[in-house]
């Protein structure tokens, strides 16, 4: 029986090994930063919101309240982990990996920097739609395994409302590979050395940043968590860390989404302008930029409208940004064609 | 090597999954377990080098198909269904008939591939530089363009057909419209008036 397993014992050998330990640190290099930008993008809406409704937002732990986020974290994951009685219970675990998970595997394909990516495969943008598709699975498990009736009906719209604007998402994203001829997110980039996407499909450009909004649940799309109807939405049993899990997990798909609006539509690690002063700044840093400028608009926003109503927002997925993605994705492919652009 | 230990993995995964799928006593857990099935079998697909069937298989199966399943289970009122063990013969003969066709399949096609000396490799993709998404795009739009619109066509009309079936006029709904809300004046939805003192408007 053990002869079997000889030869995958005789692949634990250095270079192996070395191979291994490459790959383990590319992904603590990617996850760690990662974590650390959703512990400040809680604290940086609280200060961007306080600011806007001339509060001051968190002041006492740290310096301006920058201790805040730790401490927070810390709370959280000292108090009891409850599980309801009539729960589901193995579900009800596995759920708040489920919404965690694809936030953090999608990093794989997003380039930071000209070759700085961890994996460059040909169908990045495939990818990413695949990815994100599994969100959708936490929430709904959350709320069945929940058995309890305010998570239930937040996880049935959340659903909803996912599915509906990742038909909109995706065929805005098919525009775009259209206008840069892969789906390689790296040459999606390079594609954009000319002009950025947001200038000729800026129509796209502005459904594509409402759809990301209704796609990670943030406001004014945050009916999941409409906290007057459905107390917190799918997550109202959860506490402690699986709590934390589904707080985390919003917020690093709020960071991915900016970042691939930045890829797709904003030029990714490009500078605005291949000029003097604006090349002298390293690529990662106005990937960093443009991503705070996104995750910026995401806070502007929670601050500024108030949140949609239910058919409202069907009826903006399905019968307004549907028709007129298709329609924009005919006309770039007609004018791609007409131009002689491909 | 690690193809192989990966290919273990997912197929094992998938066979467990798909286990699942049968033997669970609740559908909820079925569909979990069948989103299960699907996952593996997409690794599978990306395994052969057939990267964007995998990741299609992910997108529709795993991010529509098996969605659509969930919310029919979630609302769907479940504890009616109490299960005495109790079959119709009807529906046992169904049940063995179709299972026993589909081994009857799986049997034949595992002989014919064994009898042919067929291996799984020569299935594999080819190795050119040619993307995967362009050998099947030119594939799909040339030797199988009347076929590809066929299909395409299938799927419309089942969409419509499910529109057309499911979509009811209801008498008495109160329906927004949002142009109307908006194209609304000052001067035709509110009046003005200043009332003389003690004699209120009239």
């Amino acid at each position: 029986m053990m002869e079997i397993f000889e030869p995958y014992f005789a692949l634990v050998n250095q270079e192996n090994l070395w191979e291994l330990l490459i790959m383990v640190l590319q992904v603590v290099g990617v996850i760690s930063p990662l974590l650390v930008c959703v512990a400040y993008l809680t604290w940086a809406e609280r200060k961007v919101i306080a600011s806007m409704q001339l509060r001051k937002g968190p002041t006492h732990v740290g310096w301006a309240g920058l201790g805040q986020p730790i401490a927070d974290a810390v709370k959280l994951l000292f108090k009891e982990n409850a599980i309801p009685a009539n729960a589901s219970k193995v579900v009800y675990m596995i759920a708040p990996m489920m919404v965690m998970i694809p936030a953090v595997i999608a990093w794989a394909v997003i380039p930071f920097d000209e070759g700085l990516v961890v994996a460059d495969v040909n169908l990045g943008v495939m990818y990413l739609l695949a990815t994100s598709a599994l969100g959708v699975y936490g929430v709904l498990m959350a709320g069945w395994s929940s058995n309890s009736k305010y998570p239930f009906l937040g996880a049935v719209r959340t659903g909803a409302q996912m599915v509906s604007y990742e038909v909109s998402m995706g065929l805005t994203v098919l525009s775009v590979i259209l206008m840069a001829g892969s789906m390689n997110l790296t040459e999606i980039v390079k594609a954009q050395e000319t002009v950025w996407f947001m200038i000729p499909a800026f129509p796209m450009f502005i459904v594509f940043i409402i759809s990301i909004l209704a796609e990670t649940n943030r406001a004014p799309f945050d009916l999941p968590e409409a906290e007057a109807e459905l107390v917190a939405g799918y997550f109202t049993e959860y506490s402690s860390s699986s709590f934390a899990l589904f707080f985390l997990g919003e917020y690093a798909n709020m960071i991915l989404m900016s970042a691939i609006t930045v890829v797709l539509f904003m030029g990714g690690w490009l500078p605005p302008m291949d000029i003097a002063p604006f090349n002298w700044i390293p690529g990662f840093i106005w990937f960093f930029i443009k991503v705070a400028f996104i995750l910026f608009i995401f806070l502007w926003s929670r601050a500024t409208f108030p949140r949609f109503r239910y058919d409202q927002l069907m009826r903006l997925g399905w019968k307004v940004f549907l028709p007129f993605t298709l329609f924009w994705l005919v006309l770039t492919a007609g004018a791609m064609h007409v131009f002689d652009l491909v | 090597m690690i193809a192989d230990i990966l290919f273990f993995m997912f197929a094992s995964i998938l066979l467990a999954g798909s286990l699942g799928v049968v033997l669970s006593k609740n559908p909820m857990y079925s569909v979990l377990f069948l989103v299960l099935s699907f996952f593996n079998a997409a690794g599978l697909f990306l395994l052969i080098g057939a990267e964007f069937l995998g990741l299609l298989l992910m997108m529709v199966y795993v991010g529509a198909i098996a969605v659509m399943f969930l919310f029919v289970l979630m609302t769907v009122d479940m504890t009616q269904q109490d299960d005495d063990g109790k079959r119709s013969p009807l529906f046992v003969t169904l049940v063995l008939v179709t299972g026993g066709v589909l081994l009857f399949e799986i049997i034949i096609s595992i002989l014919a591939g064994v009898a042919s000396n067929t291996r799984l490799s020569e299935f594999v993709a080819t190795q050119s530089d040619v993307q995967n998404i362009v050998q099947l795009g030119q594939v799909l739009f040339t030797n199988y363009v009347y076929p590809f619109i066929a299909v395409s066509m299938i799927l419309l009309v089942g969409m419509v057909g499910a529109i057309v079936l499911t979509h009811r006029k209801r008498e008495g709904a109160l329906k927004q419209d949002i142009s109307e809300q908006i194209g609304r004046t000052r001067e035709e939805s509110i009046e003005i008036v200043t009332p003389s003192l003690g004699k209120g408007i009239s």
